[in-house]
Protein backbone atom coordinates (compact mmCIF):
# COMPACT_ATOMS: atom_id res chain seq x y z
CA UNK A 1 0.00 0.00 0.00
CA UNK A 2 2.91 2.24 0.56
CA UNK A 3 3.25 2.75 -3.16
CA UNK A 4 -0.30 3.94 -3.38
CA UNK A 5 0.31 6.28 -0.48
CA UNK A 6 3.37 7.68 -2.13
CA UNK A 7 1.46 8.07 -5.31
CA UNK A 8 -1.27 9.87 -3.47
CA UNK A 9 1.28 12.25 -2.05
CA UNK A 10 1.98 13.49 -5.54
CA UNK A 11 -1.66 13.86 -6.36
CA UNK A 12 -2.97 16.87 -4.52
CA UNK A 13 -6.69 16.48 -4.31
CA UNK A 14 -9.46 17.63 -2.03
CA UNK A 15 -10.52 14.16 -0.82
CA UNK A 16 -7.12 12.72 0.01
CA UNK A 17 -8.28 12.53 3.65
CA UNK A 18 -6.42 13.08 6.87
CA UNK A 19 -3.79 10.46 6.09
CA UNK A 20 -2.05 12.38 3.32
CA UNK A 21 -0.17 15.61 3.61
CA UNK A 22 -2.17 18.79 3.87
CA UNK A 23 -3.21 20.22 0.50
CA UNK A 24 -0.77 22.89 -0.76
CA UNK A 25 -1.83 26.36 -0.09
CA UNK A 26 -3.01 27.93 -3.40
CA UNK A 27 -1.38 31.15 -2.32
CA UNK A 28 1.95 29.38 -1.87
CA UNK A 29 1.62 27.80 -5.31
CA UNK A 30 1.05 31.19 -6.88
CA UNK A 31 4.10 32.45 -5.05
CA UNK A 32 6.23 29.65 -6.49
CA UNK A 33 5.03 30.43 -10.01
CA UNK A 34 5.78 34.07 -9.45
CA UNK A 35 9.32 33.18 -8.38
CA UNK A 36 9.85 31.08 -11.49
CA UNK A 37 8.64 33.85 -13.74
CA UNK A 38 10.65 36.43 -11.83
CA UNK A 39 13.91 34.51 -12.06
CA UNK A 40 13.26 33.65 -15.70
CA UNK A 41 13.03 37.32 -16.54
CA UNK A 42 16.00 38.19 -14.36
CA UNK A 43 18.02 35.55 -16.25
CA UNK A 44 16.73 36.70 -19.61
CA UNK A 45 17.54 40.33 -18.95
CA UNK A 46 20.95 39.40 -17.58
CA UNK A 47 21.74 37.35 -20.70
CA UNK A 48 20.55 40.15 -22.93
CA UNK A 49 22.76 42.63 -21.10
CA UNK A 50 25.72 40.25 -21.38
CA UNK A 51 25.05 39.53 -25.05
CA UNK A 52 24.20 43.02 -26.25
CA UNK A 53 26.28 45.28 -24.06
CA UNK A 54 29.04 43.48 -22.14
CA UNK A 55 30.15 41.06 -24.85
CA UNK A 56 30.52 43.69 -27.58
CA UNK A 57 32.55 45.82 -25.17
CA UNK A 58 34.79 42.89 -24.35
CA UNK A 59 35.07 41.94 -28.02
CA UNK A 60 36.26 45.32 -29.21
CA UNK A 61 39.25 47.20 -27.94
CA UNK A 62 39.04 50.99 -27.95
CA UNK A 63 41.83 52.99 -29.49
CA UNK A 64 42.21 56.71 -29.95
CA UNK A 65 43.58 58.13 -33.18
CA UNK A 66 47.08 59.61 -32.73
CA UNK A 67 45.68 63.02 -33.69
CA UNK A 68 42.11 64.15 -33.15
CA UNK A 69 41.30 65.23 -36.70
CA UNK A 70 38.65 67.80 -37.51
CA UNK A 71 37.11 66.83 -40.85
CA UNK A 72 34.51 69.58 -40.85
CA UNK A 73 37.11 72.33 -40.52
CA UNK A 74 39.34 70.93 -43.27
CA UNK A 75 36.40 70.29 -45.54
CA UNK A 76 35.42 73.96 -45.25
CA UNK A 77 38.93 75.05 -46.23
CA UNK A 78 39.75 72.67 -49.08
CA UNK A 79 36.25 72.15 -50.40
CA UNK A 80 35.96 68.47 -51.21
CA UNK A 81 37.13 64.99 -50.22
CA UNK A 82 39.27 64.51 -53.33
CA UNK A 83 41.73 67.25 -52.34
CA UNK A 84 43.22 64.98 -49.70
CA UNK A 85 41.79 61.57 -50.62
CA UNK A 86 42.81 61.58 -54.26
CA UNK A 87 43.48 59.08 -57.01
CA UNK A 88 47.09 58.47 -57.91
CA UNK A 89 48.10 58.52 -61.56
CA UNK A 90 48.21 54.73 -61.71
CA UNK A 91 44.53 54.61 -60.79
CA UNK A 92 45.03 53.48 -57.21
CA UNK A 93 43.34 55.35 -54.41
CA UNK A 94 45.54 57.17 -51.91
CA UNK A 95 43.25 56.54 -48.95
CA UNK A 96 44.46 58.25 -45.81
CA UNK A 97 46.77 61.09 -46.86
CA UNK A 98 50.44 60.88 -46.01
CA UNK A 99 52.49 63.58 -44.34
CA UNK A 100 53.50 65.01 -47.67
CA UNK A 101 49.92 66.08 -48.42
CA UNK A 102 49.61 67.90 -45.10
CA UNK A 103 52.97 69.67 -45.19
CA UNK A 104 51.81 72.27 -47.70
CA UNK A 105 49.74 73.99 -45.02
CA UNK A 106 51.15 72.59 -41.80
CA UNK A 107 54.84 73.37 -42.07
CA UNK A 108 54.36 75.47 -38.95
CA UNK A 109 51.72 75.68 -36.28
CA UNK A 110 48.94 77.89 -37.60
CA UNK A 111 46.20 77.88 -35.02
CA UNK A 112 45.86 77.40 -31.33
CA UNK A 113 44.56 73.88 -31.38
CA UNK A 114 46.79 71.66 -29.20
CA UNK A 115 46.11 68.75 -31.58
CA UNK A 116 47.58 70.71 -34.47
CA UNK A 117 50.59 71.66 -32.40
CA UNK A 118 51.07 68.03 -31.51
CA UNK A 119 50.83 67.08 -35.19
CA UNK A 120 53.37 69.68 -36.31
CA UNK A 121 55.91 69.17 -33.54
CA UNK A 122 55.70 65.39 -33.22
CA UNK A 123 55.20 64.40 -36.82
CA UNK A 124 55.95 67.16 -39.34
CA UNK A 125 59.14 68.41 -37.72
CA UNK A 126 60.24 64.88 -36.90
CA UNK A 127 59.43 63.83 -40.48
CA UNK A 128 57.41 60.92 -39.19
CA UNK A 129 54.24 59.51 -40.77
CA UNK A 130 51.16 59.57 -38.57
CA UNK A 131 50.14 56.00 -37.71
CA UNK A 132 46.46 56.60 -38.49
CA UNK A 133 44.07 53.80 -37.62
CA UNK A 134 42.01 52.98 -40.69
CA UNK A 135 38.35 52.42 -39.94
CA UNK A 136 37.46 50.82 -43.25
CA UNK A 137 40.47 48.58 -43.76
CA UNK A 138 39.33 45.42 -45.51
CA UNK A 139 40.78 41.94 -45.02
CA UNK A 140 43.74 40.83 -47.17
CA UNK A 141 41.60 38.76 -49.49
CA UNK A 142 39.60 41.75 -50.72
CA UNK A 143 40.34 43.74 -53.83
CA UNK A 144 38.31 46.93 -53.80
CA UNK A 145 38.58 49.31 -56.71
CA UNK A 146 37.81 52.90 -55.78
CA UNK A 147 38.29 53.84 -59.43
CA UNK A 148 35.54 51.50 -60.61
CA UNK A 149 33.08 52.74 -58.01
CA UNK A 150 33.84 56.45 -57.92
CA UNK A 151 35.13 57.25 -61.40
CA UNK A 152 33.11 54.75 -63.45
CA UNK A 153 30.14 54.25 -61.19
CA UNK A 154 29.91 57.87 -60.07
CA UNK A 155 29.24 56.95 -56.46
CA UNK A 156 29.43 59.38 -53.56
CA UNK A 157 31.92 58.90 -50.74
CA UNK A 158 28.99 59.15 -48.33
CA UNK A 159 27.30 56.00 -49.66
CA UNK A 160 29.93 53.78 -48.08
CA UNK A 161 31.79 56.03 -45.64
CA UNK A 162 28.90 58.01 -44.19
CA UNK A 163 29.03 61.65 -43.18
CA UNK A 164 32.56 61.43 -41.87
CA UNK A 165 33.40 64.67 -43.69
CA UNK A 166 31.18 66.58 -41.27
CA UNK A 167 32.72 65.17 -38.10
CA UNK A 168 34.61 67.50 -35.79
CA UNK A 169 36.43 64.83 -33.83
CA UNK A 170 37.91 61.48 -34.76
CA UNK A 171 35.74 58.74 -33.45
CA UNK A 172 37.18 55.97 -31.32
CA UNK A 173 38.69 53.17 -33.36
CA UNK A 174 37.35 49.83 -32.20
CA UNK A 175 39.28 46.73 -33.12
CA UNK A 176 37.88 43.24 -32.90
CA UNK A 177 40.16 41.41 -30.48
CA UNK A 178 39.66 38.09 -32.26
CA UNK A 179 39.85 39.03 -35.93
CA UNK A 180 41.80 42.27 -35.69
CA UNK A 181 39.36 44.07 -38.02
CA UNK A 182 37.81 47.43 -37.40
CA UNK A 183 34.30 47.53 -36.00
CA UNK A 184 33.17 49.56 -38.98
CA UNK A 185 33.38 46.39 -41.07
CA UNK A 186 30.88 44.51 -38.92
CA UNK A 187 28.94 47.63 -38.02
CA UNK A 188 28.06 49.31 -34.74
CA UNK A 189 24.98 47.18 -34.31
CA UNK A 190 26.12 43.85 -32.98
CA UNK A 191 23.11 41.99 -34.37
CA UNK A 192 23.94 43.18 -37.85
CA UNK A 193 20.92 45.39 -38.51
CA UNK A 194 21.64 48.44 -40.55
CA UNK A 195 19.67 51.52 -41.38
CA UNK A 196 22.04 53.32 -43.69
CA UNK A 197 24.17 52.09 -46.55
CA UNK A 198 27.31 53.15 -44.67
CA UNK A 199 26.57 51.27 -41.45
CA UNK A 200 28.52 48.16 -42.42
CA UNK A 201 31.21 47.09 -44.90
CA UNK A 202 30.80 43.36 -45.14
CA UNK A 203 30.57 41.34 -48.32
CA UNK A 204 26.79 41.19 -47.92
CA UNK A 205 26.70 44.96 -48.08
CA UNK A 206 28.58 44.97 -51.38
CA UNK A 207 26.15 42.33 -52.60
CA UNK A 208 23.08 44.30 -51.51
CA UNK A 209 24.00 47.20 -53.73
CA UNK A 210 25.25 45.09 -56.64
CA UNK A 211 22.17 42.88 -56.69
CA UNK A 212 19.89 45.88 -56.56
CA UNK A 213 21.74 47.34 -59.53
CA UNK A 214 21.53 44.06 -61.39
CA UNK A 215 17.85 43.63 -60.66
CA UNK A 216 16.99 47.15 -61.67
CA UNK A 217 18.83 46.58 -64.94
CA UNK A 218 17.02 43.36 -65.79
CA UNK A 219 13.67 43.52 -64.03
CA UNK A 220 11.00 46.11 -63.49
CA UNK A 221 10.63 45.61 -59.77
CA UNK A 222 13.59 45.07 -57.46
CA UNK A 223 13.34 41.83 -55.53
CA UNK A 224 12.85 41.79 -51.78
CA UNK A 225 15.98 40.71 -49.83
CA UNK A 226 14.43 37.35 -48.92
CA UNK A 227 13.55 36.73 -52.55
CA UNK A 228 17.12 37.50 -53.53
CA UNK A 229 18.48 35.00 -51.01
CA UNK A 230 16.22 32.27 -52.40
CA UNK A 231 17.23 33.27 -55.92
CA UNK A 232 20.89 33.01 -54.96
CA UNK A 233 20.47 29.53 -53.51
CA UNK A 234 18.72 28.34 -56.65
CA UNK A 235 21.33 29.96 -58.87
CA UNK A 236 24.26 28.37 -57.09
CA UNK A 237 22.67 24.98 -56.43
CA UNK A 238 21.11 24.56 -59.86
CA UNK A 239 23.22 26.51 -62.34
CA UNK A 240 21.46 27.28 -65.55
CA UNK A 241 17.96 27.48 -64.03
CA UNK A 242 17.76 31.16 -64.87
CA UNK A 243 18.65 31.97 -68.42
CA UNK A 244 18.84 35.71 -67.79
CA UNK A 245 22.05 37.63 -67.23
CA UNK A 246 24.13 34.59 -67.89
CA UNK A 247 27.72 34.90 -68.86
CA UNK A 248 29.54 36.40 -65.91
CA UNK A 249 30.87 33.08 -64.74
CA UNK A 250 30.13 29.40 -64.94
CA UNK A 251 29.46 28.35 -61.37
CA UNK A 252 27.56 31.37 -60.12
CA UNK A 253 26.12 32.47 -63.47
CA UNK A 254 26.94 36.09 -62.74
CA UNK A 255 29.81 38.37 -61.77
CA UNK A 256 32.78 36.17 -60.97
CA UNK A 257 34.15 36.03 -57.41
CA UNK A 258 37.57 36.99 -58.74
CA UNK A 259 36.43 40.55 -59.31
CA UNK A 260 36.66 41.44 -55.65
CA UNK A 261 38.68 38.61 -54.14
CA UNK A 262 42.37 38.25 -54.53
CA UNK B 1 30.76 53.41 -71.54
CA UNK B 2 30.12 50.70 -74.08
CA UNK B 3 29.97 47.08 -73.13
CA UNK B 4 33.34 45.48 -73.63
CA UNK B 5 33.82 42.37 -75.69
CA UNK B 6 34.56 39.27 -73.62
CA UNK B 7 38.25 38.54 -73.37
CA UNK B 8 39.99 35.23 -73.50
CA UNK B 9 43.44 35.64 -72.07
CA UNK B 10 45.86 32.97 -73.12
CA UNK B 11 49.49 32.18 -73.56
CA UNK B 12 51.79 30.95 -76.28
CA UNK B 13 55.03 29.32 -75.13
CA UNK B 14 57.71 28.74 -77.75
CA UNK B 15 59.51 25.58 -76.66
CA UNK B 16 62.22 26.10 -79.27
CA UNK B 17 63.23 29.28 -77.45
CA UNK B 18 62.92 28.01 -73.88
CA UNK B 19 66.29 27.26 -72.34
CA UNK B 20 64.88 25.93 -69.07
CA UNK B 21 66.57 28.69 -67.06
CA UNK B 22 63.70 28.88 -64.57
CA UNK B 23 63.40 32.69 -64.53
CA UNK B 24 59.65 32.31 -64.98
CA UNK B 25 59.43 30.17 -61.83
CA UNK B 26 61.30 32.72 -59.76
CA UNK B 27 59.32 35.64 -61.13
CA UNK B 28 56.07 33.81 -60.50
CA UNK B 29 56.94 32.87 -56.94
CA UNK B 30 57.95 36.35 -55.94
CA UNK B 31 55.05 38.01 -57.75
CA UNK B 32 52.41 35.75 -56.25
CA UNK B 33 53.78 35.27 -52.73
CA UNK B 34 54.18 31.56 -53.31
CA UNK B 35 55.56 30.02 -50.12
CA UNK B 36 58.69 27.91 -50.26
CA UNK B 37 59.91 25.11 -48.05
CA UNK B 38 63.34 24.25 -46.65
CA UNK B 39 63.39 21.32 -49.06
CA UNK B 40 61.87 22.39 -52.34
CA UNK B 41 62.75 19.06 -53.94
CA UNK B 42 60.04 17.42 -51.83
CA UNK B 43 57.29 17.53 -54.41
CA UNK B 44 54.65 16.45 -51.93
CA UNK B 45 54.76 19.83 -50.24
CA UNK B 46 56.47 22.22 -52.65
CA UNK B 47 54.30 24.67 -54.55
CA UNK B 48 55.16 25.84 -58.06
CA UNK B 49 52.43 27.69 -59.93
CA UNK B 50 54.73 27.71 -62.91
CA UNK B 51 56.84 24.62 -63.30
CA UNK B 52 59.39 23.64 -65.94
CA UNK B 53 59.40 20.02 -67.02
CA UNK B 54 62.22 18.38 -68.90
CA UNK B 55 61.26 16.21 -71.85
CA UNK B 56 63.58 14.00 -73.86
CA UNK B 57 63.10 11.97 -76.98
CA UNK B 58 64.34 8.79 -75.31
CA UNK B 59 66.97 8.14 -77.95
CA UNK B 60 70.62 7.36 -77.26
CA UNK B 61 73.46 9.68 -78.20
CA UNK B 62 73.91 11.20 -80.77
CA UNK B 63 70.17 11.46 -81.55
CA UNK B 64 69.27 12.46 -78.01
CA UNK B 65 67.29 15.69 -77.72
CA UNK B 66 65.97 17.64 -74.75
CA UNK B 67 63.11 20.08 -74.48
CA UNK B 68 62.02 22.20 -71.52
CA UNK B 69 58.34 22.74 -71.04
CA UNK B 70 57.07 25.47 -68.69
CA UNK B 71 53.63 24.63 -67.34
CA UNK B 72 51.39 27.31 -65.81
CA UNK B 73 47.71 26.67 -65.12
CA UNK B 74 46.21 25.96 -68.55
CA UNK B 75 43.01 27.91 -67.74
CA UNK B 76 40.92 25.31 -69.54
CA UNK B 77 37.71 26.54 -71.06
CA UNK B 78 36.38 23.02 -71.42
CA UNK B 79 32.92 23.08 -72.91
CA UNK B 80 31.60 26.62 -72.44
CA UNK B 81 33.62 27.20 -69.31
CA UNK B 82 33.09 23.82 -67.68
CA UNK B 83 36.74 23.16 -67.05
CA UNK B 84 37.62 20.01 -65.12
CA UNK B 85 38.39 21.72 -61.82
CA UNK B 86 35.44 24.14 -61.93
CA UNK B 87 32.95 21.36 -62.55
CA UNK B 88 33.97 19.39 -59.48
CA UNK B 89 34.38 22.17 -56.93
CA UNK B 90 31.70 21.72 -54.26
CA UNK B 91 32.35 25.10 -52.67
CA UNK B 92 32.22 27.47 -55.67
CA UNK B 93 35.79 28.32 -54.74
CA UNK B 94 37.00 28.10 -58.31
CA UNK B 95 35.14 29.58 -61.19
CA UNK B 96 35.50 30.22 -64.90
CA UNK B 97 35.08 33.89 -65.69
CA UNK B 98 33.42 34.38 -69.07
CA UNK B 99 34.62 37.98 -69.27
CA UNK B 100 38.31 37.15 -69.03
CA UNK B 101 38.51 33.41 -69.57
CA UNK B 102 40.52 33.10 -66.37
CA UNK B 103 39.91 30.26 -63.93
CA UNK B 104 39.80 31.87 -60.51
CA UNK B 105 40.73 30.45 -57.15
CA UNK B 106 39.11 32.03 -54.09
CA UNK B 107 41.23 30.99 -51.14
CA UNK B 108 38.75 32.12 -48.53
CA UNK B 109 36.04 29.92 -50.01
CA UNK B 110 38.21 26.85 -50.53
CA UNK B 111 37.98 24.28 -47.76
CA UNK B 112 40.65 21.99 -49.08
CA UNK B 113 38.80 18.93 -50.32
CA UNK B 114 41.24 18.74 -53.26
CA UNK B 115 38.72 17.43 -55.78
CA UNK B 116 40.05 20.01 -58.20
CA UNK B 117 43.56 18.65 -57.83
CA UNK B 118 42.31 15.20 -58.67
CA UNK B 119 40.38 16.56 -61.64
CA UNK B 120 43.20 18.65 -63.08
CA UNK B 121 45.04 16.64 -65.71
CA UNK B 122 47.98 19.07 -65.68
CA UNK B 123 48.93 18.92 -61.97
CA UNK B 124 48.64 22.68 -61.99
CA UNK B 125 46.96 22.86 -58.58
CA UNK B 126 48.77 22.69 -55.29
CA UNK B 127 47.67 22.14 -51.74
CA UNK B 128 48.99 24.07 -48.78
CA UNK B 129 49.92 21.41 -46.28
CA UNK B 130 51.42 24.02 -44.00
CA UNK B 131 50.99 27.68 -43.24
CA UNK B 132 53.57 29.70 -45.13
CA UNK B 133 56.67 30.61 -43.16
CA UNK B 134 58.79 33.45 -44.43
CA UNK B 135 62.36 34.06 -43.37
CA UNK B 136 62.66 36.97 -40.93
CA UNK B 137 62.01 40.28 -42.65
CA UNK B 138 60.92 38.72 -45.90
CA UNK B 139 57.25 39.29 -45.18
CA UNK B 140 58.00 42.94 -45.93
CA UNK B 141 58.79 41.97 -49.52
CA UNK B 142 55.46 40.28 -50.14
CA UNK B 143 53.30 41.58 -52.94
CA UNK B 144 50.38 43.50 -51.37
CA UNK B 145 48.18 42.84 -54.40
CA UNK B 146 48.13 39.10 -53.79
CA UNK B 147 46.79 37.60 -50.59
CA UNK B 148 48.88 35.03 -48.79
CA UNK B 149 47.30 31.59 -48.59
CA UNK B 150 46.81 29.67 -45.39
CA UNK B 151 47.18 26.02 -44.55
CA UNK B 152 44.42 23.83 -45.95
CA UNK B 153 43.58 25.56 -49.21
CA UNK B 154 44.39 24.89 -52.85
CA UNK B 155 46.19 27.43 -54.98
CA UNK B 156 47.25 27.79 -58.58
CA UNK B 157 48.36 30.19 -61.29
CA UNK B 158 45.93 33.05 -61.85
CA UNK B 159 47.56 34.56 -64.96
CA UNK B 160 48.55 37.35 -62.55
CA UNK B 161 44.94 38.48 -62.37
CA UNK B 162 45.84 41.25 -59.92
CA UNK B 163 47.84 42.85 -62.72
CA UNK B 164 44.69 42.89 -64.82
CA UNK B 165 42.83 44.60 -62.01
CA UNK B 166 45.46 47.24 -61.40
CA UNK B 167 45.81 47.86 -65.13
CA UNK B 168 42.04 48.22 -65.31
CA UNK B 169 42.09 50.75 -62.46
CA UNK B 170 44.68 52.78 -64.30
CA UNK B 171 42.63 52.64 -67.49
CA UNK B 172 39.52 53.80 -65.63
CA UNK B 173 41.48 56.71 -64.14
CA UNK B 174 42.92 57.73 -67.50
CA UNK B 175 39.50 57.42 -69.13
CA UNK B 176 37.99 59.66 -66.46
CA UNK B 177 40.80 62.18 -67.01
CA UNK B 178 40.12 62.09 -70.76
CA UNK B 179 43.53 60.65 -71.55
CA UNK B 180 42.14 57.67 -73.44
CA UNK B 181 39.05 56.74 -75.44
CA UNK B 182 38.00 53.61 -73.60
CA UNK B 183 38.90 51.49 -70.63
CA UNK B 184 39.87 48.61 -72.91
CA UNK B 185 43.41 47.47 -72.18
CA UNK B 186 46.19 47.46 -74.72
CA UNK B 187 48.20 44.27 -75.16
CA UNK B 188 51.22 45.51 -73.22
CA UNK B 189 49.20 46.91 -70.31
CA UNK B 190 48.42 43.48 -68.92
CA UNK B 191 51.25 40.97 -68.99
CA UNK B 192 52.03 38.19 -66.57
CA UNK B 193 55.19 38.13 -64.46
CA UNK B 194 56.57 35.03 -66.19
CA UNK B 195 56.13 36.62 -69.61
CA UNK B 196 58.12 39.67 -68.61
CA UNK B 197 60.79 37.63 -66.85
CA UNK B 198 61.55 35.24 -69.71
CA UNK B 199 64.97 36.27 -71.08
CA UNK B 200 64.42 34.34 -74.30
CA UNK B 201 61.02 35.88 -74.99
CA UNK B 202 59.57 32.39 -75.18
CA UNK B 203 56.33 33.28 -73.37
CA UNK B 204 53.78 35.48 -75.07
CA UNK B 205 50.59 36.58 -73.35
CA UNK B 206 47.47 38.31 -74.59
CA UNK B 207 43.82 38.10 -75.58
CA UNK B 208 43.08 35.12 -77.83
CA UNK B 209 39.85 36.79 -78.96
CA UNK B 210 41.63 39.87 -80.25
CA UNK B 211 43.07 39.45 -83.78
CA UNK B 212 45.58 42.24 -83.17
CA UNK B 213 47.19 40.43 -80.25
CA UNK B 214 50.25 38.31 -80.90
CA UNK B 215 48.86 35.22 -79.19
CA UNK B 216 45.95 35.19 -81.60
CA UNK B 217 48.18 35.68 -84.60
CA UNK B 218 50.63 32.95 -83.62
CA UNK B 219 48.30 30.28 -82.28
CA UNK B 220 45.45 31.05 -84.69
CA UNK B 221 42.80 29.38 -82.52
CA UNK B 222 40.00 27.81 -84.50
CA UNK B 223 36.81 28.76 -82.68
CA UNK B 224 34.76 26.22 -84.62
CA UNK B 225 36.92 23.44 -83.26
CA UNK B 226 37.23 24.37 -79.60
CA UNK B 227 40.20 26.65 -80.08
CA UNK B 228 42.38 24.10 -81.84
CA UNK B 229 45.44 25.88 -83.23
CA UNK B 230 45.58 26.37 -86.97
CA UNK B 231 49.32 26.94 -86.79
CA UNK B 232 50.88 23.56 -87.63
CA UNK B 233 53.73 24.21 -85.17
CA UNK B 234 51.34 24.80 -82.29
CA UNK B 235 49.80 22.27 -79.96
CA UNK B 236 48.16 22.10 -76.56
CA UNK B 237 48.80 19.70 -73.72
CA UNK B 238 46.50 16.65 -73.59
CA UNK B 239 44.30 18.28 -76.17
CA UNK B 240 42.36 15.09 -76.81
CA UNK B 241 40.87 15.19 -73.32
CA UNK B 242 38.71 18.05 -74.50
CA UNK B 243 39.85 20.39 -71.74
CA UNK B 244 40.25 23.19 -74.29
CA UNK B 245 43.22 24.85 -72.57
CA UNK B 246 44.31 28.40 -73.31
CA UNK B 247 48.03 27.77 -73.17
CA UNK B 248 49.47 26.95 -76.58
CA UNK B 249 52.93 25.52 -77.14
CA UNK B 250 55.07 25.96 -80.23
CA UNK B 251 57.70 23.58 -81.43
CA UNK B 252 59.25 22.81 -84.77
CA UNK B 253 60.25 19.37 -83.50
CA UNK B 254 57.83 16.58 -84.24
CA UNK B 255 58.65 14.48 -81.17
CA UNK B 256 57.95 17.43 -78.87
CA UNK B 257 54.55 17.99 -80.42
CA UNK B 258 53.75 14.31 -80.02
CA UNK B 259 54.90 14.44 -76.39
CA UNK B 260 52.12 16.94 -75.71
CA UNK B 261 49.52 14.21 -75.72
CA UNK B 262 49.25 10.52 -74.97
CA UNK B 263 49.49 8.49 -78.15
CA UNK B 264 49.56 4.76 -78.47
CA UNK B 265 52.75 3.36 -79.82
CA UNK B 266 52.63 3.70 -83.57
CA UNK B 267 49.34 5.59 -83.45
CA UNK B 268 48.82 7.84 -86.44
CA UNK B 269 51.44 5.99 -88.42
CA UNK B 270 49.60 2.76 -89.14
CA UNK B 271 47.31 2.51 -92.10
CA UNK B 272 43.76 1.49 -91.49
CA UNK B 273 42.83 -1.96 -92.67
Amino acid sequence: MSTVDEHEKDMPSEDSGGKGPPPPDPEQKNKATAYVIFFFFVGLIASLIVGWIIFPQLLYSQKEQPIDFNHALHNELVGDCASCHYFREDGTFSGVPDLWSCIDCHMDVQGEDPEEEKFVTEYVWEDREVPWLIYSKQPDCVFFSHAAHVLSGGMDCVTCHGHIGESEHSKVYQENRITGYSRDIWGRNISGFKRNSWDRMKMDDCADCHEEARDSATKDEPRAPVGRVIDNIIRVAFPGTYADNRGGSVQTQRGACFKCHK
Amino acid sequence: MKQERPKKFGMVIDLDKCTGCGACLVACMSENNVPFKPDESDKLTSITWMRVYQLNNGKPYPETDICYLPRPCQHCEGDHGHSPCVSVCPATATDYGMETGIVSQIYTRCFGCRYCMAACPYHARYFNWWDPVWPDGMEKYLNPSVSVRMRGVVEKCSFCYHRYQTAKDKAIYQFAEGERDSTDLEEDEYQTACTQACPAGAIIFGDLNNPSHRVHQIAQPDEKHAGRPKNPKAFRLLERLGTNPKVYYLSSRDWVRRAGDNYLEGEGKLKRH
